[in-house]
């Protein structure tokens, strides 16, 4: 099995490179969606301890927007997608034709979150298609899972999915830049295995 | 109180009063304070996972509530806690997302991770005082050895005490 802590830069810089594919096809979703320009920064490779991860994207309260799916098929594992708050209204207002002003997350009815949802949805599935096209490989993703909470809480369970494996986290993480109306981020989270098999179908 | 000092995810720490314990977003995992009032002695586990037998690789043993449990009582008797005195209040747990067509381990992982810690306790002889798991809500938990109470904080609920 793949070895974390023996890892070369070639790999991770194929990993990076499929970070960048699959963020790349999500933000020009997005940027469709929102009629706006995003543009995301170069992905980041890395290796966190459990300590880490709850507060990589954020500080551990900060109440975030969470869509998780879970990946079988080839490649198994998780991939989340976070918004904050504001970015989450105006991700809202923009699906649905409101100009609602509250970021509360109490603020949000049934059907704004289900327009959350389905944002996440379209988002996850373009960066995961292009993931898929890339490496030729089956990616099935269930439907996604909402929550809006803290972000250490939201975090934790991709962190305890891979603490049956291993007592670090190694995740492919994207985030748009500042200079986009939306602050996201995916974090994918394949399992072990799943890592191979996608740096062997790219002949590595 | 005095200092606050940060448990992170599978991680346990032991302090003595007047200083607390926290921990900061839970999701499924659990925080469990065992303390003795007669010396103001405290520790907080803060585990990820049910069982180490089940899972190959285990070196950190904070990340499990067999192992953590174990370490966390033998810490706090290390710090000068009387064995007998010693009570516990525990929260966490909860089922942040959920899948119809998962597998029921990923699931209900909150809930075995409760009853893993509430088994652990039985076996040390530690009374559980209070508890606050399971739901669908992330928990921050601040404990005060002054009061011995557990405060928890979550989203779109008031501020309590248990």
């Amino acid at each position: 099995m793949l070895n974390l802590d023996e890892m070369n830069q070639m790999q991770l810089d194929v990993l990076k490179e499929l970070g960048n594919i699959g963020a790349g096809n999500a933000t020009t979703a997005l940027s469709k969606i929102l009629d706006a320009k995003v543009d995301m920064k170069v992905p980041k490779v890395e290796m966190v301890g459990f300590s880490e991860i709850t507060n990589i994207i954020a500080d551990e309260e900060t109440i975030m927007t969470g869509i998780l799916l879970l990946l079988e098929g080839d490649v198994n594992g998780m991939m989340m997608f976070l918004l904050d708050m504001p970015s989450s209204r105006k991700l809202v207002n923009s699906m649905l034709l409101r100009d609602a002003e509250s970021d509360d997350p109490t603020d949000f009815d049934d059907m704004e979150l289900s327009a959350l949802n389905e944002v996440g949805n379209i988002i996850t599935g373009a960066y995961l298609s292009a993931l898929s096209d890339l490496t030729r490989l089956t990616i099935v993703s269930s439907v996604p899972s909402l929550r809006i909470d803290m972000a250490a809480s939201l975090l934790s369970i991709p962190a305890i999915e891979f603490g049956k494996v291993a007592d670090k986290v190694l995740l492919i993480d994207t985030e748009f830049d500042d200079l986009s109306a939306i602050k996201g981020y995916f974090v994918l989270v394949p399992d072990l295995e799943s890592y191979e098999v996608m740096l062997k179908s790219l002949g590595l | 109180m005095g200092e606050i000092i940060k448990v992170g995810m599978a991680d346990l720490k032991v302090c003595k009063a007047p200083d607390g314990l926290t921990t900061l977003g839970l999701g499924s995992c659990i925080g469990v304070v065992i303390y003795d009032p007669s010396s103001g002695v405290c520790g907080m586990l803060h585990c990820m996972l049910p069982d180490s037998k089940a899972i190959k690789n285990n070196e950190n043993i904070y990340k499990f509530a067999d192992t953590g449990m174990d370490e966390l009582l033998r810490l706090v008797l290390a710090k000068g806690a009387a064995r007998s005195k010693l009570v516990a209040k525990m929260a966490g747990g909860a089922q942040m997302f959920s899948f119809g067509s998962a597998p029921t381990d990923f699931n209900n992982i909150g809930a075995r991770n409760a009853e893993a810690v509430a088994a652990k306790l039985k076996e040390f002889n530690i009374r559980l005082l209070a508890r606050e798991t399971g739901g669908n809500k992330g928990r921050t938990i601040i404990f005060d050895p002054a009061t011995y109470m557990l405060t928890i904080k979550a989203v779109g609920v008031p501020v309590h005490e248990i």
